[in-house]
């Protein structure tokens, strides 16, 4: 029977005895309950699919929060953080308890949107650190950010999209009275209908004028690059629309359209705004990539003084200092010290590399044994993470060149119409009608077939799939991603943190007693290595040992105790490569050996077998090691592999595949991914991804499973098919009422119940794609 | 026709005001934290008022 731990609900392990699963976990549950806030254990619900909210041991260890501070117009302290771990409104409820409650703290509000948190305090009476520190070990993780830096163009938008919404909403609705009163009223006479047309202009023209901007400045932008867009046709046939119903209203004429060309801005933004806000959250998920930027950098200079600086601010050739498990903010040379260096973000290895004097380190990387001194080599834009996220934005060129079905459809569909518009004109001319007749007759065409279902087709199927995966963990990042994954024939995948969990985890092979293990974690514990923590992690009973040193890149040692590397206890090196692992050395007893593996997902090998029997072929590239990529591919089924791919690789690999003609999604974690990623057709991430590779990639997927991928390729097709569908209903349409319109007997009446009836027709069928499960 | 004359800017009237109020509510962010906003409401308010700045002696 395994109990769940008190504060993080995770399940606590066999032969742990108490409430908890770790130590920070009690100290957590102590602030909370010292704090009289255990309410909050009542009221949450875990999200199993958010961060657990178990603290780290390194609170605070690698952001300097004073610089991050700002100060405000009314004087006060002023720091905007992103936060990790929300699981729902009762961790909002603990954070700003908990912040409310520190002394000179005057506001503290957690967006739950967005999750970002922003604090104010009256300087001098606290500081960031000590206010956050609870925060912090309760188990959220905190990362500042500059407001400034942050891209709230999307932002901008989206609120520019629902004020546009509101203003067309009000319109039509006050222009639908006017009209269904002219309409209704046959015995009107024509001064009253005059007036009645008089006021509809009157509250529909501004409307319109402000609201078309959205379309008008995409249209504009598709004809000055010699391209059309379906927001040609819209801005076209609205304002032709407009100024026809216009001159009708001059000459006390009866066809005029306001209703229409404002019911169709109406649904249109409608459709607009529910399409960005529907990506919304992965954007600003996505927005995260920040945080690598927001690393300071400690400067050594010559008298011995020190500078924590910004890393732009360092020059080559400057000493600088990094602490024990800080990232690297510069490209250097290691000066002095040893130690182990995470280079997962760069490598997608999961192993660390020892570092010692000579050794070249990089940006993005985490030290994680003993201080080090590094000489500057290259800062900012001359680091290789900077060198990587290059690489990632010109692949992602390529594809942007990538034309959404809408627009695809728009380019044909666009001249048909103006055409037969044009024909209508001619047509009528020759047949001796009077120029104004002839007009009329040429704008009823292009207003009956001003594409609204057409317009609405895609957006609404793609606001129902991207709903649909949202509730599943499964965010949309890009316009056409759900296109590009119907279109999918290759399924890429890298090793680390996808097709496996991403953190090693130690063998039970029999190797070695309870005993041991507990001798092992007890040293184990002081360690940032993870192997390490792997290690501790499995015995979590275990209590730190007294007096254990590390020596950096080679082991640890309590006493005569040692656990390290092979060389450390003493064994010759066995020559071939048996994977990630630790060595236990006692006095008088033969070395026990302790295996680690990076274990597949627990659906990874009925995931890839799906896919495969739904004819898509896979592939494995992991920038690892040989065998440990062979073990895995094994494990997952998965046939086709390369082992040991540089980034560049990865991409060359790539781009051999739409060489010959194959659609690839990617699907990858690490930075080393995050050019691959931007290469393919389109790519995903799962959610515990670096940051730069979520930005990278147009789907992110949360959660320990692999089946999302497989879930975002069905929802993907079925979308497609739905799509295809609707614009099969939307020429239809225009089919029966086009005719109609060039004879010359649409109305005002005609021409607002059609285009109401095609839409719902649309949008009816759109939402098939919320029912029924596969 | 009197009977229009006076309803006519009365509708206006009525709607243009719940526009002003969606758009005064837009801009003083509202609508900033949707998800937030469902939520906070069953908060109770008897120690330390989430969201609220604490009182003036502090607590």
């Amino acid at each position: 029977m395994t109990e769940s731990c008190r504060h993080c609900g995770l399940e606590i392990s066999e032969g742990v005895s108490g409430e908890f699963c770790c130590r920070g976990c009690e100290g957590a549950y102590a602030i909370v309950h010292g704090l009289g806030l255990d309410t909050y254990y009542r009221r949450r619900c875990i999200d199993p699919a958010a961060r657990p909210l178990r603290p780290d041991g390194d609170v605070g260890a690698a952001y300097d929060f004073t610089a991050h501070t700002l100060r405000n117009a009314k004087g006060e302290d002023e720091i905007h953080l992103m936060v990790e771990g929300i699981h729902c409104a009762a961790c909002i409820w603990l954070i700003e308890a908990l912040l409310n409650r520190q002394n000179g703290v005057v506001w503290a509000r957690v967006n739950m949107t967005t999750r970002r948190l922003v604090i104010r305090w009256v300087p001098g009476e606290n500081t960031a650190a000590s206010i956050l520190a609870p925060v912090q070990r309760v188990g959220y993780r905190l990362v500042p950010y500059d407001p400034a830096k942050l891209n709230r163009e999307n932002e901008k938008h989206e609120k520019e999209l629902l004020r546009a919404m509101a203003v067309a909403g009000f319109a039509a609705g006050n222009v639908m009275l006017f009209s269904i009163s002219v309409w209704a009223g046959g015995d009107m006479g024509p001064a009253t209908r005059a007036f009645m047309h008089w006021l509809s202009a009157l509250v529909a023209l501004p409307a319109i004028a402000w609201c078309i901007r959205p379309f008008l400045g995409s249209a504009l932008t598709a004809l000055r690059a010699g391209r059309t867009n379906m927001d040609v046709p819209i801005t076209l046939g609205v304002l032709l629309t407009a100024g026809m119903s216009l001159f009708e209203t001059i000459t006390w004429g009866r066809h005029a359209y306001f209703d229409s060309a404002i019911m169709l801005l109406f649904f249109l933004l409608v459709g607009r705004y529910l399409d960005s806000r529907a990506r919304g959250r992965a954007r600003t998920a996505a927005e995260h990539l920040l945080a690598l930027e927001a690393v300071s950098v400690t400067v050594l200079e010559a008298d011995g003084t020190q500078r924590t600086v910004p890393p732009e601010r360092v020059a080559a050739g400057q000493t600088v200092l990094v602490a024990t498990g800080e990232r690297i903010g510069i490209d250097g040379i290691v000066a002095a010290g040893v130690s182990d260096i995470d280079t997962s973000l760069i490598s997608g290895e999961s192993v660390p590399v020892a570092a010692a004097p000579g050794v070249r380190v990089f940006a993005g990387t985490i030290n994680l044994s003993a201080p080090l001194r590094l000489t500057v080599l290259a800062v900012g834009e001359r680091t290789l993470l900077a060198e990587i996220v290059r690489m990632m934005e010109t692949a992602e060129q390529g594809r942007a060149k990538y034309v959404a079905l809408a627009d695809r459809v728009a380019r044909w569909y666009a001249p048909v119409v103006h055409t037969a518009a044009l024909a209508t004109f001619i047509g009528w001319e020759v047949a001796g009608a009077v120029w104004q007749n002839a007009l009329l007759n040429a704008v009823s065409v292009l207003i009956i077939t001003c594409p609204c279902a057409l317009a609405l087709a895609v957006p609404v199927v793609q606001v129902i799939g991207s709903g649909r995966l949202l509730r599943q963990g499964i965010l949309i990042k890009s316009a056409t991603a759900l296109e590009r994954l119907a279109e999918v024939d290759t399924v890429v995948f890298d090793k680390t943190g996808t097709l496996t969990a991403g953190k090693p985890e130690l063998v039970r092979d029999g190797g070695w007693n309870e005993g041991d293990l507990a001798l092992a974690a007890s040293l184990a514990l002081v360690s940032r290595h993870p192997l390490a923590r792997a290690l501790a992690a499995a015995c979590p009973s275990a209590r730190s040992a007294e007096d254990v040193r590390e020596e950096p890149g080679r082991g640890l040692a309590a006493g005569d105790i040692r656990l390290g590397s092979r060389q450390y206890v003493g064994i010759a090196d066995g020559g071939a490569d048996a994977g990630p692992e630790l060595w236990l050395a006692v006095p008088a007893r033969a070395p026990v050996r302790f295996a680690f593996t990076d274990e597949p997902r627990a659906d990874a090998a009925a995931v890839v077998a799906g896919l495969r029997r739904r004819g898509y072929a896979i592939e494995l590239l992991s920038g690892d090691r040989r065998p440990t990529v062979e073990r895995v591919a094994a494990a997952a089924g998965v046939a086709e592999w390369r082992a040991e791919c540089a980034p560049a690789d990865k991409v060359a690999r790539l781009a051999e595949l739409r060489g010959a003609g194959r659609k690839v999604l990617m699907v990858g974690d690490g930075l080393n991914d995050a050019p691959a990623l931007s290469a393919a057709h389109v790519s995903m991430s799962p959610s515990t991804a670096v940051d730069v590779s979520q930005t990278a990639a147009d789907v992110v997927f949360q959660g320990g499973r692999l089946a999302p991928v497989a879930e975002a390729l069905t929802v993907a097709r079925r979308a497609t098919r739905l799509v295809t569908q609707n614009f099969g209903l939307a020429i239809a349409y225009n089919l029966f009422t086009v005719p109609l319109a060039v004879a010359g007997l649409v109305t005002p009446l005609i021409a607002a119940i059609a285009m109401s009836a095609s839409s719902l027709v649309v949008i009816g069928n759109a939402l098939r794609l919320s029912r029924g499960r596969k | 026709m009197t009977n229009l004359l006076m309803l006519i800017p009365v509708a206006l009237a009525l709607g243009l005001l719940g526009l002003l109020g969606f758009l005064w509510a837009l801009k003083t962010g509202q609508f900033d934290d949707l998800d937030g906003a469902a939520h906070r409401i069953l908060f109770d308010d008897d120690d330390a008022g989430p969201g609220q700045p604490p009182g003036p002696g502090g607590r």
